[in-house]
């Protein structure tokens, strides 16, 4: 959508910009109509209507795409980010679970987000068509909830549980998170793959298993560090921080980050 | 009219929400009515008859002039008992729109803001024709072939079936698709009420039991 630059936060107003096309007092002219001396001339022929569609909500959302393998704990980590950032920030989730309604029925159960702030959307059989090839339903989604919700802080859109080469479009999300388990072996890190590579922030979650799978969590961290450079990646287990503090943090920078970027 | 550009518009490819609809196709999947590729091969057949005949129809007539999109929505919404199916065309009129608006200089089909619904998927796709400076038999067979590739690529996914078999089937239907298109084409500017309102009976009620399933593959 083209933004009239007038549709801008109000600003001190210079003397070559100076006008009104507002409807100004009911029943009356609109009011102020300067030109600069350098305008082109020109003339408004319906002063009180603006042609311009209203920004809905200033600025949009920040989205964060949470993908993974199956069972991973992106949907856990989903609840916990809820727990966490649900009473600060204004927030909603998009789900790509094929079983429409397990992961919104999670999070009610959990209480951790009323129905009305999750969506979920069909993906034909193909998880990652959905989040990197063909966006359409996952906009819909985020366009959906934001008309309906008014101004969100944050959206989260969680991927259907798929392999390793899965990655979100970012003409969907403004930043990803991979999340990978400790049971399916600490090898993990070392196959690579996009999400693994160049997701925004790596997460090893259920870390309190490797004990049990023999997975030796210093080896994940070597391999992470030299399949991602700078590339951030962090250790959970979220049946023992069910506040997912370490992603929390991540996100209430991020956000922060955004806000002051549109709005400042 | 340029070729290069039906290509684009009518490519499976085109991310205007198209793959997560089966076109009927999960629900026929899993009633037992469709099994192997011989059933392919009849509700294809089925499925142009009669959602190809009436979407190639409106495509066409919608490119032809989009400014009747108000009425040919509406004669599209009479030609739609299944609300699960008006439902399922819209979503994929509102994201042929997104898709076409950013590629081609496509007319506006607004409605005043307090309703602000998608139109149906045959008229984006003839308004999306016309502001990429295609004509009326482009649209019309750009939109009775992708009535086709929906469920074909469906149940390629559903039944494991053998891709090239799938393939060969499209390809056994494009005579048919041509001569829908001419057709369409030919009735472009006729009134709304006369133009076909073929009707699936069986598509309709099994959208509207594939809407109420916990697990679901597909939107439609
Ligand atoms: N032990 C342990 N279990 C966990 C942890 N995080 C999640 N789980 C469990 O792992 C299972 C799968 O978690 P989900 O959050 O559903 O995983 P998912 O990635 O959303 O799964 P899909 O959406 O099906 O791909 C659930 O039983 C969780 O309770 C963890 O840190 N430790
Ligand atoms: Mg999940």
């Amino acid at each position: 959508m083209v933004q009239h630059p007038e549709a801008q936060a109000p600003g001190p107003a210079t003397d070559a910009v100076r006008h009104s096309h507002g409807p100004g007092i009911a029943g009356q002219q609109p009011v102020v109509h300067a030109h600069g001396p350098d305008e082109v001339p020109h003339t408004h022929p319906d002063p009180a209507v603006d042609p311009h569609e209203p920004l809905l909500h200033g600025p949009r959302a920040l989205r964060v795409g949470i993908g993974g393998p199956v069972g991973s704990g992106k949907t856990a980590l989903v609840a916990a980010l809820c727990r966490a950032l649900g009473t600060r920030l204004r927030l909603a989730v998009v789900t790509n679970d094929i079983y429409t309604t397990e992961d919104a029925d999670f999070l009610l159960r959990n209480g951790v987000l009323p129905a009305e702030r999750i969506r979920a959307v069909e993906t034909g059989c193909c998880p990652h068509t959905a989040i990197r090839d063909d966006i359409s339903a996952n906009l819909d989604a985020v366009e959906d909830l934001e008309s309906s919700l008014g101004p969100l802080d944050l959206v989260l859109v969680e991927s259907g549980g798929d392999n390793l080469t899965a990655t979100f479009s970012k003409g969907l999300i403004d930043r990803q998170i991979f999340v990978v388990d400790v049971a399916g072996g600490d090898k993990v890190p070392r196959k690579g793959g996009p999400g693994v590579t160049t997701a925004d922030l790596l997460v090893i979650n259920k870390t309190d298993l490797a004990p049990l799978v023999g997975a030796d969590l210093s080896v994940m961290d070597r391999d992470a560090r030299a399949r991602r450079g700078e590339l951030p990646t962090v250790f959970l287990s979220l049946t023992q921080d069910r506040a997912a503090t370490p992603v929390a943090d991540w996100i209430r920078t991020l956000v922060a980050g955004s806000q002051h970027a549109t709005t400042g | 009219m340029s070729l290069t550009t039906l290509l684009v518009l009518a490519d499976g490819r085109l991310p205007a929400g198209g793959h997560a609809h089966s076109g009927g196709l999960e629900a026929a999947v899993s009633s037992g009515r469709v099994r192997g590729m011989a059933d392919l091969d009849g509700f294809l057949q089925g499925r142009l008859a009669t959602a190809g005949v009436v979407t190639a129809s409106f495509a066409a007539a919608a490119c032809a002039d989009p400014q009747r999109w108000r009425d040919l929505d509406a004669g599209l919404d009479a030609r739609t008992p299944s609300p699960a199916l008006r439902k399922a065309s819209r979503a994929q009129g509102r994201a042929l729109m997104r898709a076409g608006r950013i590629l081609w200089p496509v007319p506006a089909l607004d409605r005043p803001a307090a309703q602000r619904i998608a139109p149906h998927h045959p008229v984006v796709l003839g308004a999306v024709a016309h502001g990429a400076g295609l004509v009326p038999r482009d649209a019309a067979v750009a939109a009775a072939y992708g009535t086709l590739t929906g469920p074909a690529t469906a149940g390629v996914r559903l039944l494991g079936l053998d891709p090239f078999g799938a393939h060969a089937l499209l390809a056994g239907l494009a005579g048919a698709c041509d001569r829908i298109a001419d057709e369409a084409a030919a009735r472009a500017g006729d009134p709304v009420d006369t133009l076909p309102a073929a009707g699936a009976p069986l598509l309709d009620i099994g959208a509207e039991q594939h809407a109420t399933w916990e697990v679901r593959l597909f939107a439609s």
